[in-house]
């Protein structure tokens, strides 16, 4: 699969690393994240710097960046140097946040920057609304490897750049939300049994209680799109780290635990209805001619329970990772070569996953 | 039934916390299961918010208007109640009280207890910055008994005392 056009992009395979790795419980966690909010010292948050401050945090940055070991081999890019698809192609990757590459008018703010590793998907948003945001994506359920990740490079890139911290309230940050490790987990799960057996408000709305917080991925506001959720801690301040961590995994370690309940009542209960189903969206994948981004990957939420339950035996489930985020339109543009309007993205869309369903073998 | 956090409004959300194995529910009233981050149908309250509350029915007026400015930058307390974010590392220091009221609403804390930061002025040395946090790192793993780790910290601190 290539991500080349004809326009020099300067994003080819960056940040993907972690689709190669199918991790623990990778059929139903399909990517774990950790990050880390830093600022530095003498400087005003990055709302609240001149654009002359925050060029110079910048370059403060990717010195840091650029002899932090950990890194191996590093880009970095000031994004309003990047075309407005490589940001794009970086926000699909979930490498980079609306807020860092501003709206398709206004661009980014002076200043905004992304160092990121080549071999991996570990590196630091520059100048989002803290000055630096550590963060690293693993595939399947690996928070505490991923925690790993970030503090050692927060250990190198502490050590260059001095942090504002305070005895009491720990590692400063704009928000007074992240204030104290600065630590922000999450788990980005596909939860179709308990959607489909009813249990999902129940599970969620108790987890809520927990100090974790919930959303669903890529849906507008509270909408759920794939039967994907992602599950964050919501207090930063009070606890260590590790038991941050600890407590999120002991949290989703549960969650996974209702989900394969859930997936075993309804094997036992309605194996035809969900055969059916299962087949009914791999049918529909393996042939449409036009996709809606939704649709599919409604589409590919059925396909990936139906793996995972055995009930398929092609594709593997990081081709279905994959297809999530080469599927979406700066991806498509980006292999097209050209901008897609709605419809070409759509019929784009479906060639894309027929070939890519067809690769990954027959049935 | 009266809401058990601000005994004022009536309960209407009951909060299950578990602290160390042990299982406590609390009736709370919509405004203080927001405060403490619980509101239902998931999702943080934004801070701007949370701010509303604090200084409207909760009857406490944190962040007041006629209060001094930040002196490193100029960001007010009405600045903060609008926007939600602080303009700099230093409006910590001037807003300290608050803070402190606020982050213990919204942490149930307001004191760090994760990573120790040694800040590195131009001339201090990353080496002891590197051995603080292994210290650190060791007492923790000492207190959570996990021995494996501790064994291999307890080994980096010394390749790092020896060389120096």
């Amino acid at each position: 699969m290539t991500d080349g056009s004809a326009a020099a992009p300067l994003i080819g395979t960056h940040g993907l690393d972690w689709l190669d790795e199918e991790g623990p419980d990778g059929d139903i966690v399909v990517s774990s994240r950790v990050r880390l909010a830093r600022n530095l010292q003498g400087y005003s948050f990055s709302a609240h710097a001149t654009g002359e401050e925050r060029e110079a945090l910048l370059e403060k940055a990717r010195a840091a960046t650029e002899a932090a070991g950990v890194l191996e081999e590093v880009d970095f890019w000031e994004i309003s140097r990047l075309d407005p698809v490589d940001r794009l192609l970086l926000l699909e990757r979930r490498l980079v946040s609306k807020e860092l590459i501003g709206g398709p008018e206004t661009g980014p703010r002076r200043g905004s920057g992304l160092a990121l590793s080549r071999t991996r998907a570990l590196g630091m948003m520059v100048n989002e609304e803290d000055h630096l945001r550590l963060q690293t994506l693993r595939g399947g359920f690996q928070l505490a490897a991923a925690w790993r990740d970030v503090d050692q490079l927060d250990e190198e890139i502490g050590a260059r750049l001095p942090y504002a911290f305070h005895q009491e309230f720990g590692f400063l940050t704009s928000c007074p939300t992240n204030v104290g490790t600065g630590l922000r987990a999450s788990v980005f799960i596909h939860l179709p049994g308990l959607v489909l057996t009813r249990q999902i408000r129940k599970v969620l709305e108790g987890m809520g209680q927990l100090g974790v917080t919930y959303r669903g991925l890529y849906g507008e506001g509270s909408r759920i799109v794939g039967n994907l959720f992602q599950i964050s801690n919501q207090t930063t301040l009070g606890k260590t780290e590790e038991d941050l961590i600890d407590q999120l995994e002991r949290l989703v370690g549960r969650v996974i635990g209702y989900e394969k309940q859930a997936r075993a009542v309804l094997l036992r209960e309605a194996p035809n209805v969900l055969e059916d189903k299962v087949w009914r969206a791999y049918g529909i994948l393996c042939h449409a001619r036009s996709l809606p981004f939704e649709e599919m990957m409604n589409l590919l939420s059925g396909v990936r329970l139906g793996i995972s339950l055995k009930l398929l035996k092609t594709p593997r489930v990081d081709v279905i990772s994959r297809m999530m985020i080469h599927a979406q339109t700066a991806h498509l543009a980006r292999a097209a070569g050209r901008r897609l309007d709605e419809a070409d993205a759509d019929a784009f869309r479906a060639s894309y996953v027929r070939r890519a369903l067809n690769d990954a073998g027959s049935h | 039934m009266d809401c058990e956090n601000c005994g004022e409004r009536k309960a209407t959300i009951t909060l299950t916390e578990i602290e160390n194995n042990e299982m406590r529910t609390l009736n709370l009233c919509s405004t203080c299961a927001t405060l403490k981050g619980v509101a239902p149908g998931g999702g943080s309250a934004p801070m701007a918010d949370l701010l509303a509350h604090l200084g409207g029915s909760a009857g406490e007026n944190l962040f007041d208007e006629a209060g001094e400015a930040c002196e490193y930058c100029g960001t007010g307390a009405g600045d903060f109640r609008k926007s939600g974010r602080l303009g700099c590392p230093q409006c910590y220091a001037q807003f300290h009280r608050q803070l402190r009221a606020l982050l213990r609403r919204v942490h149930g804390s307001s004191q760090h207890m994760g990573k120790v930061y040694v800040s590195t002025a131009p001339d201090a040395d990353p080496e002891q910055v590197r051995l603080s946090t292994l210290r650190r790192r060791l007492e923790r793993a000492v207190e959570i008994e996990d021995f494996e780790s501790a064994a291999d910290l307890r080994d980096a601190i010394h390749a790092l005392t020896e060389v120096s």
